[in-house]
C-alpha cells in the first residue's frame, strides 16, 4: 500500500511508482517503464484532448522515470502547456518538468518565456514565485535576455510583496551570474542596498546574497552597504534569543543572517569610518565572548549555528589583518577547538589555523600549538582530519621549527594514505629546501623521502637534489657518502638508484679514497642494481659509468666488459643500445684529456624557480597554497645555486684541435682524428662544420699507408681486415662530407654532390699549423680509366693564412673536381700531398 | 554558493537530485557516481566535511538517507551541515515524521519545499513557519480546484 501522500494523491503516480519498486530486476523495471511510455506516448498522441489533471499525472510519471535515470525524449510539449494552465498545481507540475529536463528547443523556449512573463504580470503572487523559480532554476541566455530588465523593476518595487521580492532578488542573482553582461546597473542598485534594512529578515537574507555578488564585480558602487551591515549585524548579535522569532534557531539568532554579513564584510577592507568600525569591533568581541559562555542546548544545532558564526567572524578578523589583539584571541579560541570532543571543530579549526599561520600577528601564537597539531597528526582517525595538520604543520613552519616539523612529516608519511603521499613529499621537500642551514640534513631528508616513499616521489624533487648537490661543493662529498651507504640496502627504491648513480657519477672521487667505498666497489654497488631497474635509470647508470672510465681509469677495462657485453650493445632499446655503443667506442678512441673534458664535472645549474613549487601549485589549484612567504625567500636562497648564468654544457663536446697529437703518430695521424659522433660543430672540426649530413651515399674512399689514396677496392667487395686508415675512409660508405685526412699539419676534407650521372667533389684544405704554408700545390690524379671520365679539375686556392683565421677564410680554399658518376663508384680520387 | 544536492539511500540509491548549475546529463551521472562511492565510503566517526576537487562535501546521514551537499569553498561548512539540517525539519513538518517513503512517492513535493527554502543556490528563507505556510497554502488551493 503506498504511502498515503498530502494534496491531490494523484493515484496513477502512486501505484506506479509502487509497480516499480516492486520489480525483482533491472529487466523488469525496464519493461514496466517502457510499457508506461508507451501509454503516455498514446494518450499524448490521441485524438481526445486530455484534462488537465491527467495531463499532470502523465507529466508527473515522465518526470519520474527521468529521475529514475532514463533518458526522456517527449513531453515537453505537454510540459509547456500546463504553465498556460491557471490550475496552480498543474503549473507547478509543468514548471518542475521544464526546470529538470531543460530543452534547447527554440520554439519551445520562446513559449515557455511567454508563459513566464504571464505569470511575471500577473498580480497572483504565487504565480509570479513559480515563474521566478523557474528562472532562477533554468537560469539560460534566453531567458536572461527576456528578463533581465524586468526583474530588478520587481525587486524594488514598492508593491511587490516579500515572498516575491526573495524570489527576484536569488532570481537577478542567478541571471547576473550567468550572463552579467545582460543585467545592467540601474537606479535600481541603490535601493537594492537599502533592502538590507528591510523589516522581513527573509528579504534581507536573499537580498544580500545577491548584494555580496554585486559588490565582489563593483565594489564602489556598492560601498554603502558596508555601514548598513555593520549595524544589522550588531542588532542581530545583540538582540536577545526572543527577539527574532522564528529566525531565532536553536537559541541561536539569525546564524545564516549574521553569517551572510559577516561574509559581505569580508568583500571590503576595515571600515574606515571610526564609529563603523568601533562597532563592528564590538560586534567580533561579543562573538568571541559568547563562544566561552556556557551553550544554551545541549542539541548539536545549537552548537553548530553558534560556532559557524564564530568561524565566519574568524574569517573576518584574518581577513582585515589589522587588530592584533583580536588575531590572537582568534587564534586561542582556535587553539581550544584544536581538543574538542567533536571531530568537525577540530577539523575546522585546523583549517582555520592555517590562514592565521601566514599573519605575521598571529604566526607566533600559532606556532605555540605546535604539539598539539602534532598530537593531532597521529592519533587523529579520520584522515581528513591528519591531512589538514599536515597541511597546517606545513603552514607554521619556520627556521626555528622546521627540523622537528619535517621529521614529524617523515614520520607520518611512513603510514600516510596513498592518495596524498605525493602532495605531502612535494611539502617536505619544499621546506627541507627552504629552511636548510645545514645541507647535509637537506640531502638526508631528500634521501629518506626517497626511502619511505619513492614511487611519490616525482622527478623535480630527485632533479632538485642533484641541481642543489652540484651547486654546494660543501655538501657534495657527504652526498656521496650517504648515497653510497644508502645504496647498500638490499632493496632500494629506483629513485635512490638514480640519484646515487648521478652523484657517484659526478663525486664518486670524493670517496674513492676510503677501502670500503673504492672506485670498484662503487662500480659493482650500482652494478648490482642495474638489472632491475627501468630504461630512463639504466640510460643514467650508463652515463655514470663512463663517468666511472674518466674518473677512475682502473675500472676502464672492467666497465668496457660490460659495455660491450651483448645484453648493451645489442640491447633493444634504442637509447640503451646507442649509449652502450656510443660510451663503448668514446672510452676506447678518446685520449684522456679528450674524455676529461667531455665528462667535466656538471657546471652549477643557473638559478630559477623550484619545479618542486610549481607543481605544488598545480597539485592544489590555485591560491589554495600560501606561497607568497616561500617565493620571497627563495630569493635569498639565491646563493644556493651558483653564480653565473651557464646554460647546459655544450662546450664539453670540445674539438681535437684542443689536444696534440703524440709525436710518433703515423702519418695519417688516425688517432687525432675528431672525437665521436655525436660532437657538435666545434672550432676544431671546421670541415665538420661545412658539411650538411643530406645526400645518397658516396662511395668509399681507401687510403693507403703512405697516406695516398690508393685504389683500394670500395666496401662492397668483401672487406679486408681493415687497418685503422680505413676506418676513415669507410664512412664515405653512407656520407657525403667528411674528413678524408688529417694529420698534424694537414686536414682535408671532402664534399660531394651528386645528380643523375654527374658528380662533384670538393676537397678542402686545412691548415693546422700556426705559420702559413709555402708553395702549397694540390694535384688530382686519377689511375687509368678514371681520368677519361673526368671532366675538368680545377685547382683554386688562395692565400693560406694561419690556422685561426682559417675558419672564416676557408670557402676561399676549394678544389673542384668534377668526375662521370657511372664510373665513379670503382674509381678512387688520388691525392699527392707535396 | 552550494553547486548540488543530493539523497540517497544506503544502498546507492539516489532519491533527490537537485543542481544549481547547469551540468551536462553524463557529468551529472558521473558526479552521482562519485558522491555514493565516497560518502557512503565515510567511517561512522569521522567529520562531516570532504575535499573534493575545488568543492566542499558536507554530508550527513539522516536514518536510511545521507544528504550530500556541495558548496564552493569560502562557505562556511558547519551553517551549510545547518541548511541540511533545516531542510528535513522541514520535510518534517510537512510530512509529519518524514521517512524515506514519503520522498519516494512525493517526489515533486520535495523539490517544491526545496524551492521554497533554496534558490539558485543560496537560501531564500530561513522562517520554517513561513515555508511551510507557503506549501500548505498551495495544497489548499490544489484542494480548492
Amino acid at each position: 500500500m503506498p504511502a498515503v501522500s498530502k494534496g491531490d494523491g494523484m493515484r496513477g503516480l502512486a501505484v506506479f511508482i509502487s509497480d516499480i519498486r516492486n520489480c525483482k530486476s533491472k529487466e523488469a523495471e525496464i519493461k514496466r517503464i517502457n510499457k508506461e511510455l508507451a501509454n503516455i506516448r498514446s494518450k499524448f498522441k490521441g485524438d481526445k484532448a486530455l484534462d488537465g489533471y491527467s495531463k499532470k499525472k502523465y507529466v508527473c510519471k515522465l518526470l519520474f522515470i527521468f529521475l529514475l535515470g532514463h533518458d526522456i525524449d517527449f513531453g515537453h510539449m505537454e510540459a509547456v502547456n500546463l504553465l498556460s494552465s491557471n490550475k496552480y498545481t498543474e503549473k507547478q507540475i509543468g514548471y518542475l518538468f521544464i526546470s529538470v529536463l531543460v530543452n534547447s528547443n527554440s520554439e519551445l523556449i520562446r513559449l515557455i518565456n511567454n508563459a513566464i512573463k504571464n505569470d511575471l504580470s500577473s498580480r497572483n503572487p504565487t504565480f509570479m514565485c513559480l515563474a521566478l523559480h523557474c528562472i532562477a532554476n533554468v537560469g539560460s541566455r534566453e531567458m536572461a535576455e527576456a528578463f533581465a530588465s524586468e526583474i530588478p523593476r520587481i525587486l524594488v518595487a514598492g508593491d511587490t510583496m516579500d515572498s516575491v521580492k526573495q524570489s527576484a532578488a536569488l532570481c537577478l542573482l542567478r541571471l547576473y551570474k550567468t550572463s552579467p553582461d545582460l543585467v545592467l546597473m540601474g537606479e535600481w542598485t541603490s535601493r537594492v542596498v537599502h533592502l538590507l534594512n528591510d523589516q522581513h529578515m527573509g528579504v534581507v537574507t536573499a537580498a544580500i546574497s545577491l548584494i555580496t555578488c554585486l559588490s565582489q564585480k563593483n565594489p564602489d558602487e556598492f560601498k554603502t552597504c558596508v555601514s548598513l551591515a555593520v549595524s544589522r549585524l550588531s542588532r542581530i548579535v545583540s538582540s536577545a534569543s526572543t527577539d527574532l522569532q522564528d529566525y531565532t534557531y536553536y537559541f541561536v539568532p539569525a546564524p545564516w543572517l549574521s553569517c551572510k554579513l559577516l561574509r559581505l564584510l569580508q568583500c571590503y577592507p576595515p571600515p574606515e569610518d571610526g564609529a563603523v568600525k568601533g562597532r563592528l569591533v564590538e560586534c567580533l568581541e561579543t562573538i568571541l565572548n559568547k563562544a566561552q559562555e556556557p551553550p544554551k542546548s545541549k542539541k548539536v544545532q545549537h552548537s553548530n549555528a553558534k560556532n559557524a558564526i564564530l568561524f565566519e567572524a574568524i574569517s573576518l578578523i584574518i581577513h582585515y589583518d589589522s587588530e592584533p589583539n583580536l588575531l590572537v584571541r582568534a587564534c586561542n579560541q582556535l587553539g581550544q577547538f584544536l581538543q574538542h570532543r567533536e571531530t568537525n571543530l577540530r577539523y575546522l579549526a585546523l583549517e582555520s589555523m592555517c590562514t592565521l599561520a601566514s599573519s605575521e600577528f598571529s604566526h607566533e601564537a600559532v606556532k605555540t600549538h605546535i604539539e598539539t597539531v602534532i598530537n593531532a597528526l597521529k592519533t587523529e582517525r579520520d584522515v581528513s582530519v591528519r591531512q589538514r595538520a599536515a597541511d597546517l604543520l606545513y603552514a607554521m613552519c619556520d627556521r626555528s621549527n622546521a627540523k622537528q616539523i619535517v621529521a614529524e612529516m617523515l614520520s607520518y608519511l611512513e603510514t600516510a594514505d596513498y592518495s596524498i603521499r605525493e602532495e605531502m613529499v612535494l611539502k617536505v621537500a619544499i621546506l627541507a629546501e627552504k629552511y636548510a642551514v645545514d645541507y647535509s640534513w637537506y640531502v638526508d631528508t631528500i634521501l629518506n623521502l626517497i626511502r619511505i616513499a619513492g614511487d611519490y616521489v616525482s622527478e623535480e624533487v630527485w632533479y632538485r637534489v642533484i641541481q642543489i648537490v652540484i651547486n654546494r661543493d660543501d655538501v657534495q662529498g657527504y652526498a656521496a657518502k650517504t648515497v653510497f651507504e644508502a645504496l647498500q640496502a638490499p632493496a632500494c627504491h629506483e629513485n635512490m638508484v638514480k640519484v646515487g648513480g648521478y652523484i657517484l657519477g659526478e663525486f664518486g672521487n670524493l670517496i674513492a679514497g676510503d677501502p670500503r667505498s673504492s672506485p670498484l666497489v662503487q662500480f659493482n654497488l650500482l652494478h648490482s642494481k642495474f638489472h632491475l631497474c627501468s630504461v630512463p635509470t639504466r640510460a643514467l647508470l650508463l652515463s655514470a659509468y663512463i663517468k666511472f672510465i674518466n674518473l677512475f681509469p682502473e675500472t676502464k677495462a672492467t666497465i668496457q666488459e660490460v659495455l660491450r657485453c651483448d645484453s648493451q650493445i645489442r640491447n633493444s632499446d634504442v637509447e640503451l643500445q646507442q649509449r652502450a655503443v656510443e660510451y663503448l667506442k668514446l672510452s676506447s678512441i678518446a685520449s684522456t684529456d679528450v674524455l676529461a673534458t667531455v665528462l667535466e664535472e656538471m657546471p652549477p645549474f643557473p638559478e630559477r624557480e623550484s619545479s618542486i613549487l610549481a607543481k605544488l601549485k598545480k597539485k592544489k589549484g590555485p591560491g589554495a597554497v600560501s606561497v607568497t612567504e616561500l617565493e620571497d625567500s627563495k630569493r635569498e636562497g639565491g646563493e644556493l645555486n651558483g653564480g653565473g648564468d651557464r646554460g647546459p654544457d655544450t662546450s664539453a663536446m670540445s674539438a681535437s684541435n684542443a689536444s696534440t697529437p703524440s709525436p710518433s703518430a703515423d702519418l695519417l695521424g688516425i688517432r687525432s682524428s675528431a672525437p665521436a659522433g655525436t660532437a657538435p660543430a666545434s672550432a676544431g672540426n671546421l670541415l665538420v662544420d661545412v658539411f650538411s649530413e643530406a645526400g645518397p651515399a658516396a662511395p668509399s674512399a681507401a687510403v693507403n699507408d703512405d697516406g695516398f689514396l690508393s685504389s683500394a677496392p670500395p666496401s662492397e667487395d668483401p672487406a679486408p681486415p681493415l687497418s685503422e686508415a680505413d676506418e676513415l675512409l669507410n664512412k664515405f660508405v653512407c656520407k657525403n662530407n667528411g674528413v678524408l685526412f688529417e694529420n698534424q699539419l694537414l686536414q682535408i676534407g671532402i664534399k660531394s654532390e651528386y645528380r643523375q650521372n654527374l658528380g662533384r667533389m670538393y676537397l678542402f684544405y686545412g691548415n693546422k699549423t700556426s705559420v702559413q704554408f709555402a708553395s702549397f700545390t694540390t694535384s688530382v690524379s686519377c689511375p687509368g680509366e678514371l681520368q677519361s671520365h673526368i671532366l675538368s679539375v680545377q685547382l683554386c686556392f688562395s692565400i693560406f693564412r694561419n690556422y685561426q683565421s682559417l675558419k672564416s677564410d676557408f670557402w676561399s680554399t676549394v678544389c673542384k673536381t668534377i668526375l662521370n658518376r657511372s664510373k665513379f663508384q670503382n674509381l678512387h680520387p688520388s691525392v699527392i700531398v707535396i | 554558493m552550494m553547486r548540488f544536492l543530493l539523497l540517497f539511500s544506503r544502498q546507492g540509491k539516489l532519491r533527490l537530485q537537485k543542481w544549481f548549475t547547469p551540468i551536462p546529463e553524463r557529468e551529472k551521472k558521473k558526479i552521482i557516481r562519485e558522491m555514493t562511492t565516497m560518502v557512503l565510503a565515510r567511517q561512522p566517526r569521522s567529520c562531516n566535511f570532504l575535499h573534493w576537487k575545488d568543492l566542499k562535501i558536507i554530508y550527513k546521514r539522516y536514518a536510511s538517507l545521507y544528504f550530500c551537499l556541495a558548496i564552493e569553498n569560502h562557505e562556511n561548512e558547519l551553517l551549510a551541515l545547518e541548511v541540511i539540517h533545516r531542510y528535513v525539519e522541514l520535510l518534517d513538518k510537512y510530512f509529519g515524521n518524514v521517512c524515506e517513503l514519503d520522498i519516494i512517492f512525493n517526489f515533486e513535493k520535495a523539490y517544491f519545499i526545496l524551492d521554497e527554502f533554496l534558490l539558485g543556490g543560496e537560501i531564500q528563507e530561513t522562517s520554517k513557519q513561513i515555508v511551510n505556510r507557503c506549501i500548505e497554502s498551495s495544497d489548499m488551493l490544489q484542494e480548492r480546484w
